[in-house]
């Protein structure tokens, strides 16, 4: 088998696309490294004891505290003059980074500790049975945000995180996707080169969550990028400063949702279809705030050979 | 050694100081403030080596030193109060992965109401937290207990974080002349510590792995063990801190005046000293009247206060924090500890002192002197029934 | 398994872990028109697929939970899912 840092025999659901990315990550990371991560579907189903399928250092504490567990471990390395052992690499799922964990991340942010915080964005908090998170889209049908008789499900938008992270001085922000491996790794290597805190926020799909075909796991990740609704973009120093073109013209939202069974009541009651219309709309102010259209449909098929 | 008038939470800072402490993290809140405030500018001045970690909240503060001291550092952290309880996930966290932490509790009142005033509802509140807790007599037991901290935490047998509690304002703010030790003789005391196991990609090790039914019990059950075993390790470095500076202000548990005493009087913290003036006058007068202090509140030294109490005739135990809807803390476990003695001496709870509410050597007077009219049940000392009609 | 002090867990150990018997559908690896664009070894969650030769992938059956994701990845549909039999 091929050597990995993140290894087989974690319990993540089938074509989990959180296993998928923390691999993607950790490879790309090497073995010098030290990470952290908050409860959640992937410290669950990467450490349950006696095992761990971690081949890197890794420690779980809470649910909120990644970020400033990671902080303590990024000032002890300095304070025992050990920076040049490791890297800190710290993980959280989108509830434990962008709803409970923010205020610690916020911190680690703010005192501009050398660390990579990796949101691994399955849009609601899987663990426990996918309730909403603040980073669940619009019309996500989830457990604490179902659709019924009076809703189509969760009323509020995504939370801004790459904004709020470059609100505070954050030098290296990224979006990335697992339906593009190649890009998650490249941003990886990127944002530890750069000195001082890095975010990125990786797109991952959760087939149990979303309810789409595990099998499908790339092609419904690939759709979110590709309708717009999920823009892949680098930031540097609170400029955008790369953005992945889609082919021109962007894919129809509706062919992202009808794969996923959190958006099928948008299909079947009446009505739902000013409901799709909502959601293209954030698709296409995403197209337009991000210039992610690309100028040829050919110059984004190239690009796609060369992933 | 060096003899200096100063205020307690300086004399805490520079014994802190004195063990090098590689990992720093700490939040603001009275009556703590001081002591992170001495730490600060000791860094600032390049006297005091170490990462000093600005946190945003105390749960951010537990959080770093958990994730320094899983790193192999040398960690502290100081609160009060709130900024305890907003802690206490973290707290048990820290003493569950077995962080030898080291943490001062400035003992305070817990809202509602908001008080800032002295109590030890806080450092009481979180005794489940498997963190072993010592109460400091005075400003000069306070600063001496951080050295024994670090050894009694970091100690194999033990790899516990310990809590030093040290009543808010009354030991925080006052000044009193304090002997502080050499920096030398306390590297001596405590040399650097070596964790068998840290976050290193030299051995990648998996700290927070999920335990499930098959064996979260043992390791609860390891955590207990060790935490009771470090009654062992608290008397060792008690007395060896004797041997090295001439100090000894009891190790588990301190008596003053029990031989013959027919009356004990149990209590923690600061109002031992208050206590001790009481059975002066006590005795001048002839009552039989002496003292138990605790010291050591968990592990819970239900042996030494055993033994200590057993020829008493009644037993007056004084807590400065309350169990709402059972009674004080201190007198339910020294009930639980004498239930299997034979003629075992009458058990009487007072809860006294909340809120910064004095407790002076009149206050304890009339606690012996009242004893025959006390119930059985804890009563609250000094009460104002008039605010409460 | 001895408790080591805090709960602590050995890296790597994982691999004692055998989710193939998850499995309801089983990979075929066809090694007929494999280009070795190495999708299916990346993209596998459980990252069990491997290549043997350069244009000859094949995967862990011990770790492969069948979830298909190579299968469906495959740009030249080298990979099928059958139903396994047990
Ligand atoms: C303080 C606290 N509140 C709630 C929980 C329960 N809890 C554990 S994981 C989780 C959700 C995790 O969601 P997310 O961060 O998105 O990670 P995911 O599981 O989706 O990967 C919740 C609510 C907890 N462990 N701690
Ligand atoms: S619930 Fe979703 S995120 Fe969690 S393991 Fe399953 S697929 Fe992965
Ligand atoms: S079916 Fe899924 S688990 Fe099995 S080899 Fe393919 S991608 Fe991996
Ligand atoms: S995805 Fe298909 S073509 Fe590419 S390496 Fe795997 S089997 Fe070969
Ligand atoms: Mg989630």
């Amino acid at each position: 088998m091929e050597k990995h840092l993140f290894l087989a025999g974690h319990t993540a659901c089938y074509g989990c696309g959180e296993a998928l990315g923390a691999r993607l990550v950790v490879d790309a990371a090497g073995p010098n490294i030290i990470t952290t991560d908050a409860t959640g579907c992937l410290e669950v189903f990467s450490s349950r004891w006696p095992q761990s399928a971690w081949a890197v250092p890794f420690i779980h504490s809470l649910f909120e505290n990644s970020a400033a567990v990671a902080s303590g471990v990024e000032a002890a390395l300095k304070a025992l003059g050990r920076q040049g052992e490791a890297k800190v690499i710290a993980q959280g799922g989108d509830g434990g980074t962008a709803d409970i964990g923010l205020q610690c991340l916020s911190g680690m942010f703010e005192r501009g500790h050398d660390i990579l915080y990796v949101c691994y964005d399955n849009e609601a908090y899987m663990n426990t049975g996918v309730q909403r998170s603040g980073l669940t889209p619009y019309d996500s049908d989830t457990r604490t945000s179902p659709f019924g008789k009076v809703s189509w499900g969760n009323r509020y938008l995504k939370k801004d995180m790459p904004a709020i992270a470059a609100a505070h001085g954050v030098p290296y922000i990224a979006t990335a996707s697992v339906a593009y491996p190649k890009d998650v790794q490249a941003k990886v290597k990127k944002a530890l080169s750069i000195t001082g805190p890095k975010y990125i926020q990786v797109h991952v799909p959760c087939p149990l969550g979303w309810k789409s075909d595990p099998a499908l796991t790339i092609k419904v990740a690939k759709l979110a990028v590709e309708t717009g609704l999920y823009p892949i973009f680098e930031m540097e120093n609170g400029v955008v400063t790369k953005v992945r073109k889609i082919p021109r013209p962007a894919k129809p939202v509706g062919e992202y949702l009808k794969l996923q069974g959190r958006f099928a009541h948008l299909f079947k009651k009446g009505g739902g279809e000013g409901e799709v219309k909502k959601i293209q709309q954030i698709a296409d102010e995403n197209i337009k705030k991000y210039g992610l259209l690309s100028e040829a449909a050919e110059k984004v098929a190239v690009e796609a050979e060369k992933e | 050694m060096a003899r200096t008038f100063t205020e307690g939470s300086k004399a805490v800072a520079e014994t802190v100081k004195l063990c090098r402490p590689n990992v720093i993290a700490a939040y603001p809140i009275t009556p703590q403030t001081h002591i992170s405030e001495e730490l600060a500018q000791m860094v600032a001045n390049g006297e005091l080596k170490a990462e000093y970690v600005t946190v945003e909240s105390e749960f951010a503060a537990a959080s770093v030193v958990l994730g320094a001291s899983a790193t192999g550092a040398r960690s502290y952290t100081a609160t009060s109060s709130q900024g305890l309880l907003l802690m206490t996930e973290v707290l048990f966290n820290i003493s569950g992965m077995r962080l030898p932490v080291v943490m001062t509790c400035a003992n305070r009142a817990i809202s509602s109401p908001i008080n800032i005033w002295n109590d030890q509802q806080d450092s009481i509140s979180v005794r489940d937290a498997g963190w072993v807790q010592l109460y400091a007599e005075d400003i000069q037991e306070a600063s001496d207990l951080h050295l024994q901290a670090f050894r009694i935490a970091e100690h194999p047998e033990v790899l516990l974080p310990v809590m030093v509690c040290m009543d808010g304002f009354i030991l925080t703010h006052a000044y009193e002349p304090v002997d502080l030790i050499e920096q030398k003789e306390a590297d001596a005391f405590l040399p650097p510590y070596q964790p068998q196991y840290y976050l290193t990609p030299k051995n990648p090790i998996t700290f927070g792995a999920m335990m499930g039914p098959e064996s979260y019990m043992e390791a609860r059950c390891q955590l207990d063990r060790a935490l009771c075993g470090s009654t062992r390790i608290v008397e060792e470095v008690a007395k060896e801190f004797k041997k090295r500076f001439g100090r000894f202000q009891g190790a588990l548990v301190d008596t003053y005046c029990i031989e013959g005493a027919e009356i004990v009087l149990v209590a923690m913290g600061s109002v031992i000293s208050t206590i001790k003036e009481a059975i002066d006058l006590l005795r001048k007068e002839g009552v039989k009247v002496g003292l138990l202090k605790v010291r050591c509140f968990r592990p819970f030294p239900r042996e030494a206060i055993k033994e200590a109490l057993v020829g008493a005739r009644e037993v007056l135990a004084i807590d400065r924090a309350f169990s709402p809807g059972s009674g004080g803390v201190l007198a339910t476990e020294i009930r639980a500890s004498l239930q299997d003695v034979k003629k075992a001496p009458e058990i009487k709870g007072h809860i006294a002192g909340l809120g910064g509410r004095e407790i002076s050597v009149e206050t304890i007077i009339n606690i012996v002197k009242d004893r025959k009219s006390v119930g059985i049940e804890d009563r609250f000392v000094d009460l104002k029934e008039a605010l409460l009609k | 398994m001895k408790v080591i002090l805090g709960g602590l867990a050995q890296p790597a150990t994982s691999l004692a872990n055998n989710t193939g018997t998850w499995r309801n559908y089983i990979p075929v690896f066809l090694q007929k028109t494999c280009t070795g664009c190495t999708m299916c070894a990346i993209v596998c969650p459980e990252g069990c697929v491997y290549s043997v030769e350069k244009r000859k992938f094949t995967f862990d059956a011990k770790y492969c939970k069948g979830c298909g994701m190579c299968a469906a990845e495959c740009p030249v549909d080298d990979i099928e899912m059958v139903m396994e039999e047990k």
